[in-house]
């Protein structure tokens, strides 16, 4: 464990939280995100923790940081004058995209404008084959050529991307010294760096994205580091990752792209290290906040990761309606569920739930500031599965009669359906949508998320997880201690990591060993440089992947390579272990045919990451509730949809449950400053040694 | 909140959003297991869920519009051939037949009952596009269907959960890659056998016998939605007409549309007769995306089932283009069947004015490229990208540049294109002056020129339209630019046909601008200098289409591109 105190700080759009690990307790607060500066907000946080906690700047010895600040920009295109240099011939690449249409019936859809206007879209002389080999030498008088155009701009940001060119960055290289000659302050990012990958679509719009995200990232950074010296910190600074690990800020300020959706990786994170440390084998998390539910499936506690990911996806959180990326990300499913998600009846009679949400202004129709529409909180209210007077910490008043009102106007009067009804029918289909969507997620990477364990965090995640789990037919589910700023304590388990990517075609019938080694020493070399500026006498596990399909085929499967060189056989062995990841996925393998790597992956990760749970229990409590929740002086009322009527449950605070405690069969709640556990009558719950709850379903009920 | 209320209403929508996460997943499963790489790349399939009468109770949304009424209608067809009664767990039935699935060899399409003990509740139906199917190869150039490749009758594939191996093998042994089409047979046997499983829970989980309960409520509740949305239109019958390119001679697409009380029926009468090349459309195509193009307008939230789908009949004469008989060819059905979703467009923008897109380009532009014959430098090749033009412009807005419509299709990656053959794509990108003028511009085409790696000489076999018949605009908007296809020393190329791109030269093809819609003269001037701005329209396509003098100049020097300008041309009468 790192000596001293570590502090995790995760940006989000409306709250930045801040959490405190001092001597493996945890102190933690929300403050408001600070638009301007963020730093600003960020120090008000980390002030406000060290004073609860008690610690000194120079008692810091690490600071976490996650944000999603480059996300925001982007999707609010709030980011610099960008342009991009490329291949002539093929300039609208980024416009054209795949050339297709995410939603079949709707003729008014439009596709993400594009970050770069086609006049800043400038097209050069050169042309590199599939192997990297010049068909056209670079032309220099056309790359001189821009400089005026980009002054005339005030272009601050540079993508360069040409065909090709992540097979060869020869031409890419040269345009790019050409262009800092002339003009030393422009930011410049290479495609053959960000992304050397093949499809010039996703490829240019992962190079562009960087781009334009780069001048306001690096001026965020220098800013926060800059605030934190003058108050006397020492502590080095670390990214987390959209790939679940950190960065150093130099690798930070000039891959910022690789920060985007940093906080949902924390999230998954933490709930990867807590299926290591208690044991599940494989865990479904489920994190669930005002907006969205992202679901991510975690097997042997290391969480699925993949090389895709789209930003702002516009029109329903639909595939293909935002921008794609190709960095490292922990692999999630996005839906438009949310606390804040409104209800609706449509004209086929159906109860519709999101994707648009209330937000926070004006919310919920209960927070009483003008919402009038229903919201899956209010459904939840009137359910009982939130309690009046415990939301918030008891901290914003709840209008029962409010939410009644909204949901009797847009649900219940279009359906003839009481207000409870109508509450339970909203609760039933966006549940219904996220089991819809983890099993369609389970689905697409050939993994079964029934018999797993759910791990609940997020604001509305352990209101719905008892369920969801009885949808998706799970048997255990845990809410980890301090679910309320989950993203910001998996920060604090996040190892040092870097990953790298390369293109190079090769046959498994003609698999040249000595290439692949080659290649996959030069990548081990540059990942290596990376990790070891964040941690100098780290040791490293590394993970080499490649990207392999049949010929033919049109996408690839990620699989791990063998430790250590490649040896002369090697073609044969990664026959097998593509077929044995083709058979988990697709059921079948094809006999016969032959196999195609497309490209390497190789990621480097500190070994013996940093520990919170130190197994001892939560500190000094005893149990204060009977077995049947009895000892609890309070009730609330819960809906409960076998008998169709609500009825009364025992009410209990979380900080009343002590570890070992005897389990407490449901129905109950138990309530926290920021969220509600709902454990419904098919469930019992315990606490953990790690302060968790679990929650098991009972096996002696029909 | 003791309120105690009978469950019967939400369970059924609880049970309909289930069967629609049944049927997205059954797709998603195909998709992802599909061996032909335009099933995987392109989405070229179709899901979906029976009851055992044969009625679609749910279609996944993933998949092309082409399928949408043709599989919910082969069901029944496949149950006429094998009722219920004779069925057995374990059976798995396929056709390829392009009058009972949908409309060409290369769709298979696979049934497979759902059985509960012994009794069938439900059928699961699945399609995709297999790469080859022997013949003379995917393309508008055979003459009948002989020549297009293998036909297999409605049959079993398994036989109580046992693979017909005479069956595979006939199939193995007459298509050019038989691991392909053995591959893709499973993918879709399985991706049914994955619905079913799903399904059977389903009915455990709401302690369901069957499905038709549910089942009569949604198709109920479906069918009235549509009828509610009908009967807001003012009732009458609108015709409208469009010509295209075809193949050797212009193709006359004539239609009726009736808006009755009780639904709307379509009928093609006075369309052109059956070609002798393989862009032939058999009727269940024609079914799919004439209702298509009613669907974009009327009832494009309602889902597709058999309630949804049996308020809109489609008819077509018998021996027409539109409802062709067999044997005849029928590859390249897509060309002429592409272009249906403008017809339909046409008559309902009498019925909603201001309302409707212009035409677009609509037929994908997908030419399959091969080896010169003598060619032996780089191996043999075949590849089959895909374009497209711009889409028709829409009400207040423009059209979509370069996109699939009505197809949605993906396009794949020059960059992949050159790994899998040994050809450079020179170059691909916006065509100029391309998009039809108006209120809302269409969207623009573009321009593809393509040569040999070695410069070695290479075949290209074309499904192309509107080279000759442009997409028109609507509501006084101007026609966007025809396409075009040539040699670059400037030989033209027809639409249609196979030819060999000499050693040393390259092949150009430009695809059709969308349609204007509106009168140019109400046109923002600022979108106007926007579009000149960013080189898409010529400074003098800027003056004299739009009469707007922009001062910036043509920033387009490094193009140089300034085709044909499309926008002076007139568009043609079309309605009757």
């Amino acid at each position: 464990m790192t000596p001293g105190a570590r502090i995790a700080v995760d940006i989000g759009g409306t709250f930045t939280d801040v959490v405190i690990e001092r001597d493996g307790t945890l102190t933690s607060t929300k403050v408001l995100t600070t638009y301007e500066d963020p730093a600003d907000g960020v120090m008000t946080g980390i002030d406000r923790v060290l004073a609860l906690s008690g610690t000194t700047p120079a008692g810091v010895a690490l600071v976490l940081h996650g944000t999603t600040l480059a996300t925001n920009a982007l999707i609010e295109r709030r980011g610099a004058v960008t342009a991009l240099v490329t291949t002539a011939g093929h300039r609208d690449v980024l416009e054209m995209a795949l050339e297709n249409r995410f939603e079949q019936y709707d003729i008014g859809i439009d596709r993400p404008t594009p970050l770069v206007p086609r006049y800043l879209r400038l097209p050069v002389t050169e042309r590199l084959d599939a192997e990297g080999r010049v068909l056209l030498p670079l032309d220099e008088a056309d790359v001189r050529a821009l400089v005026p155009v980009l002054e005339a701009n005030r272009v601050e940001s540079v993508a360069i991307g040409f065909l090709h060119a992540y097979a060869n960055p020869a031409h890419e290289r040269a345009a790019a010294a050409l262009l800092r000659a002339e003009l030393p302050d422009l930011y410049i990012t290479l495609a053959s760096d960000v992304c050397p990958e093949i499809r010039e679509y996703e490829r240019l719009s992962t190079a562009t994205a960087n781009a334009y995200v780069r001048p306001l990232m690096a001026r965020y950074l220098a800013s926060l580091a800059d605030k934190l010296g003058h108050a006397g910190f020492q502590a080095p600074l670390l990214m987390m990752t959209s790939g679940g690990g950190l960065t150093d800020l130099a690798t930070a300020a000039a891959y910022p792209i690789r920060l985007v959706e940093s906080g949902p990786a924390g999230g998954a994170i933490l709930a990867a290290r807590l299926a290591g440390l208690c044991g599940y084998p494989s865990v479904v998390s489920f994190d669930m906040g005002g907006t969205t539910a992202k679901i991510c499936l975690i097997d042997d506690a290391e969480p699925l990761l993949s090389r895709a990911f789209e930003i702002g996806r516009v029109y329903r959180f639909k595939k293909g309606s935002g921008l794609p990326v190709r960095i490292p990300v922990i692999e999630m499913v996005e839906i438009g569920a949310g606390g804040g998600s409104i209800a609706r009846v449509d004209r086929l009679q159906r109860i519709q739930v999101g994707p648009d949400s209330a937000g926070s202004e004006p919310g919920p129709a209960c927070y009483g500031r003008g919402g009038r529409l229903p919201t899956v909180t209010d459904a939840d209210l009137l359910q009982g599965r939130i309690q009046p007077g415990f939301f918030a910490g008891g901290s914003i008043d709840l209008d029962v009669e409010a939410a009644r009102r909204a949901l009797a106007d847009s649900v219940g009067g279009p359906l003839g359906l009481g207000d409870t009804m109508a509450a339970y029918g909203i609760g039933a289909v966006v549940d219904e949508n996220m089991a819809a969507a983890a099993r369609a997620h389970a689905a697409e990477w050939g993994a079964d998320v029934a018999a797993r364990t759910l791990v609940a965090y997020g604001g509305a995640g352990p209101l719905h997880a008892a369920a969801l789990a009885d949808r998706l037919k799970i048997d255990r589910i845990v809410i980890p201690a301090g679910a309320g700023v989950g993203s910001a304590v998996g920060f604090l388990l996040a190892p040092i990591s870097f990953e790298v990517v390369r293109s190079r075609y090769q046959r498994l019938s003609a698999f040249e060993a000595h290439v692949a080694n080659a290649l996959l020493g030069a990548m081990h070399g540059e990942a290596l440089a990376v990790v070891e500026q964040a941690a100098p006498a780290g040791r490293f596990r590394v993970l080499r992947r490649a990207a392999m399909r049949y010929v033919g085929q049109g996408y690839e499967i990620a699989v791990t390579l063998p430790d250590g060189e490649l040896g002369a056989e090697a073609g044969v062995a990664l026959h097998a272990a593509f077929e044995t990841e083709y058979r988990r996925l697709y059921g079948r393998v094809i006999p016969g045919l032959d196999v195609e790597i497309l490209s390497f992956t190789l990621a480097l990760t500190e070994l013996g990451a940093p520990d919170l749970y130190t197994g001892a229990g939560p500190p000094g409590r005893s149990q204060r509730v009977g077995a049947d929740g009895s000892a609890g002086a309070m009730r609330g009322r819960l809906f409960d949809p076998e008998s169709g009527a609500a009825t009364e449950v025992p009410l209990v605070l979380r900080s009343d449950l002590a570890e070992a405690g005897r389990a407490i069969a449901g129905p109950l709640l138990i309530v926290e400053d920021q969220t509600t556990t709902v454990v419904s009558k098919g469930f019992s719950v315990v606490v953990d040694r790690f302060d968790n709850l679990v929650l098991e379903r009972l096996r002696d009920r029909a | 909140m003791s309120e105690r209320v009978d469950m019967t209403q939400l369970t059924t929508q609880l049970v309909w959003n289930r069967l629609l996460a049944i049927v997205e997943e059954q797709a998603q499963t195909l998709m992802r297991t599909a061996f032909s790489t335009v099933v995987r790349e392109a989405g070229d399939l179709s899901a979906g869920v029976f009851d055992t009468y044969g009625n679609m109770l749910a279609q996944a949304v993933t998949g092309t519009p082409g399928h949408v009424n043709a599989m919910a209608a082969s069901v029944a067809k496949f149950l006429a051939v094998h009722p219920v009664a004779t069925l057995e767990p374990g059976d798995v039935l396929v056709t390829n037949d392009p009058w009972i699935g949908t409309g060409h060899l290369n769709d298979f399409t696979v049934v497979t009952p759902v059985f509960r003990g012994d009794v069938c509740v439900a059928l699961f139906a699945s399609t995709s596009h297999i790469a080859d199917v022997g013949g003379r190869g995917f393309g508008a150039d055979a003459n009948d269907l002989f020549e297009e490749g293998l036909r297999i009758p409605v049959s079993h594939l398994f036989r109580a959960g046992v693979r017909d191996e005479t069956l595979m093998r006939l199939i193995t042994a007459n298509v050019r890659d038989p691991v392909v089409a053995e591959g893709d047979l499973y993918s879709l046997t399985a991706c049914n056998d994955s619905g079913a499983r799903q399904l059977l829970e389903l009915l455990e989980d709401y302690r369901l016998d069957s499905l038709d309960a549910t089942g009569a409520v949604l198709l109920e509740l479906s069918e009235r939605a549509m009828i509610e949305e009908i009967r807001a239109l003012p009732e009458g019958n609108f015709r409208h007409s469009m010509r295209i390119d075809g193949y050797d001679k212009p193709i006359d697409l004539v239609c009726e549309l009736a808006i009755r009380p009780d639904g709307i029926h379509i009928d093609f009468s006075g369309t052109s007769a059956e070609s002798p090349y393989g862009i032939n459309v058999p009727l269940p195509y024609t079914e799919a995306y004439a209702s298509f193009g009613v669907r974009c307008l009327i009832g494009n939230d309602v889902p597709n089932n058999a309630g949804s789908l049996r308020v809109i009949r489609v008819t077509a004469p018998p021996g027409s283009i539109l409802n062709a008989r067999p044997p005849r060819a029928v590859s390249a059905r897509h060309a002429v069947g592409q272009m249906l979703p403008d017809v339909i467009l046409g008559c309902l923008d009498q019925v909603l004015p201001g309302r409707v897109p212009a035409e677009g380009a609509s037929c994908i532009w997908n030419p399959v490229l091969r080896n010169g014959h003598a060619d032996e430098s780089d191996g043999t090749f075949v590849t089959n990208p895909i374009y497209n033009g711009g889409t028709g412009a829409r009400p207040g807005k423009d059209g979509l540049s370069t996109t699939a419509f009505p197809s949605g299709v993906r396009t794949t990656p020059t960059e992949v294109n050159e790994v899998t053959a040994p050809l450079i794509v020179w170059r691909r990108e916006y065509r100029q002056d391309s998009a039809g003028a108006g209120a809302c511009r269409g969207g623009f085409g573009q321009v593809i020129e393509i040569g040999h790696r070695h410069d070695a000489p290479f075949v290209v076999s074309r499904m192309f339209d509107r080279i000759q018949h442009a997409p028109c605009g609507r509501q006084g908007g101007a026609s966007g630019a025809p396409g075009s296809v040539r040699l670059s020393d400037g030989t033209p190329l027809r639409g249609m046909g196979r030819d060999e791109v000499p050693a040393g030269l390259r092949l150009v093809m430009e695809t059709p601008g969308g349609g204007g819609l509106g009168d140019v003269r109400q046109r923002d001037p600022e979108r106007v200098r926007a579009d000149v701005a960013a080189g898409l329209v010529s400074v003098d396509a800027a003056r004299q289409v739009y009469g707007i003098d922009t001062d910036c100049g043509d920033t387009d020097a490094q193009s140089g591109a300034c085709n044909s300008v499309s926008i002076g041309q007139n568009t043609r009468p079309t309605r009757e």
